[in-house]
């Protein structure tokens, strides 16, 4: 298998690894993936009052592509509305990180835990 | 000492030529490259002489007659010589075959092939150790069982099965036992004297000679028939044609002769190795080891790291030469079909790493290679959510994953 160097650099100094508290109320937690399938993501986003994310924190279980697709998209949230932030689409993922065919589901489920952590924050907001 | 990256630890795939084998090959590609079939000058006696000591050295190795060595491209060949032409052979006596599911594609795609053509094939499931329970091994055994085919030890996780008793039984019930020993040579000390085995496989290139030949042991008293698979002129006396790369069979000799005469001094190196390295290993948290422990070859460790993905895994220890459990890193989709043979699930057979240790091996390489597994797999933990879950005490194998649909979303709350 060989990386793009987008990917290896990713890989070998993944952005904003870590976790924020799941229960504040200003932030959204999506898990998506499962361990038999080979990737699990955590992906997590801290939402100001003004609606724009000032945070945002992975961690990520699978092979550099997931890693690399996680942690590029931490960079990306930071600084978006939820509205922008939802308007990523995997593709875009792919092309910067240069996946090949066979890691495009890597991009896809970034672009799920993207969702699935601004799903969780608006619940958790009554929308 | 200054160590050269990658350092090799897939001796189970392929071993370094020894020096000292290669020094021999080379005359008979120079000087004395003569045809071991032409008998009207000196340079097919040279070369039949050179073959024939050759033959005297494998022989000698695993303890049989010279005649009963048949020189081949590998052991594959062996293996798909030793059960399509005994099977063929011995069809009117019955149709039923015995292997295991943990044996090499070798013998696992030829048992299919006899399937396709009209055999019945039992594929043992062994126990969790990796080793097969004799009892359920003598219940598979049907009136009409002709072969059965074990591995001595497996090229995944290193264990070595009792073939003795195995083939005790076999020759009560008058089934041809073939073995194959591929892993075996420098490894196991055995003798086919004392053994019960019909016809065993061997292959040169994983004992430290070269690729592209191997050999099957056909046994005389008593005589064991095979239909040939290579016919044309009648070399190996019928059982496979084809002129003999004197060369190859040279090496093959040469290296079973060190082999052999290295055995008592190479095991105990290859034991120490193997066991700091499993303790080194054993300092990282929620690692398993593949295989039964106690009947394993000294050379292979494979483990699994809990937690972390095999591919990721793979990429981050790049400065040392292993094989993966892996589906990620094969053609295929399936994760190691012999770790799932002995029980384990799709997540630690995707994290396993075969260790394989060689005869070239340093105690330093071993160092390197603890401290590389130490750093990474924390760091990959570090960076793994399952990893979280289970240091919060959450059950991961378990909860309700996603599993079929990764559109659909598992919030943790
Ligand atoms: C157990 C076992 N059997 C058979 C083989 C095939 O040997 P060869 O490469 O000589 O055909 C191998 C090597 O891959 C092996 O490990």
């Amino acid at each position: 298998m060989s990386y793009s160097n987008k990917v290896i650099d990713h890989y070998e100094n993944p952005r904003n690894v870590g976790a924020l508290d799941k229960n504040d109320p200003h932030v959204g937690t999506g898990m998506v993936g499962a361990p038999s399938c080979g990737d699990v993501m955590k992906l997590q986003i801290k939402v100001g009052d003004n609606g724009v994310i000032e945070d945002a924190k992975f961690k990520t279980y699978g092979c550099g592509s997931a890693i690399a697709s996680s942690s590029l998209v931490t960079e990306w949230l930071k600084g978006k509305s939820l509205d922008e932030a939802k308007t990523i689409k995997n593709s875009q993922i792919a092309d910067e990180l240069e996946l090949p065919p066979v890691k495009i589901h890597c991009s896809v489920l970034a672009e799920d835990a993207i969702k699935a952590a601004i799903a969780d924050y608006q619940a958790k907001h009554g929308k | 000492m200054k160590i050269k990256l990658p350092i090799y630890l897939d001796n189970s795939a392929t071993t370094k030529i020894d020096p000292r084998v290669l020094a021999k090959m080379l005359p008979y590609l120079t000087d004395d490259f003569g045809n071991p079939a032409s008998r009207s000058h000196s340079f097919g006696w040279t070369a039949e002489a050179a073959v024939e000591n050759a033959r005297q050295q494998v022989a000698d190795t695993v303890g049989c007659d010279s005649k009963e060595i048949i020189w081949t491209s590998g052991a594959t060949e062996s293996i798909n010589l030793a059960l399509k032409g005994a099977a063929e052979f011995y069809q009117e006596k019955g149709k039923h075959l015995i292997t295991v599911k943990t044996e090499h594609k070798a013998t696992l795609d030829t048992m299919r092939e006899l399937e396709r053509i009209g055999f019945e094939v039992t594929y043992l499931s062994p126990e969790t150790n990796g080793l097969i329970d004799i009892a359920k091994f003598a219940a598979a055994i049907r009136p009409d069982t002709i072969i059965a085919s074990v591995m001595f030890v497996n090229n995944e996780i290193g264990v070595i099965q009792d073939i003795s008793a195995i083939g005790q039984l076999c020759r009560e019930k008058g089934i041809i036992f073939h073995v194959d020993a591929a892993q075996a040579i420098g490894k196991v000390d055995f003798s086919l004297s004392d053994l019960n085995v019909d016809l065993m496989s061997f292959s040169a290139h994983k004992a430290y000679g070269p690729k592209g030949i191997g050999a099957l042991y056909v046994r005389r008293k008593p005589r064991v028939r095979l239909l040939p698979l290579i016919h044309g002129g009648g070399h190996e006396r019928g059982f496979r044609s084809g002129t003999l790369p004197a060369h190859q069979i040279v090496g093959m000799g040469e290296a079973f002769a060190i082999a052999k005469a290295e055995m008592a001094l190479e095991l105990p190196k290859l034991k120490y190795l193997q066991n700091k390295l499993l303790t080194g290993l054993q300092a990282i948290p929620e690692i398993y080891v593949n295989g039964d422990l106690e009947h394993r070859v000294p050379q292979n460790l494979n483990v699994s790291f809990n937690f972390v993905e095999g591919e990721s895994l793979m990429m981050a220890i790049k400065d040392i030469a292993v094989s993966s459990g892996s589906a990620c890193t094969s053609a295929s989709l399936e994760p190691s079909y012999v770790l799932r043979a002995i029980g384990r699930n799709d997540e630690l057979a995707h994290s396993s790493i075969r260790f394989s240790i060689g005869r070239f091996n340093t105690e330093e390489e071993i160092d390197y290679t603890i401290k590389l597994l130490q750093e990474k797999v924390a760091k990959l933990r570090e960076l793994s959510p399952l990893w979280e879950m289970f240091q919060d005490g959450i059950d991961v194998e378990n909860f309700q994953w996603d599993s079929h649909d990764t559109q659909r979303d598992v919030i943790l709350h």
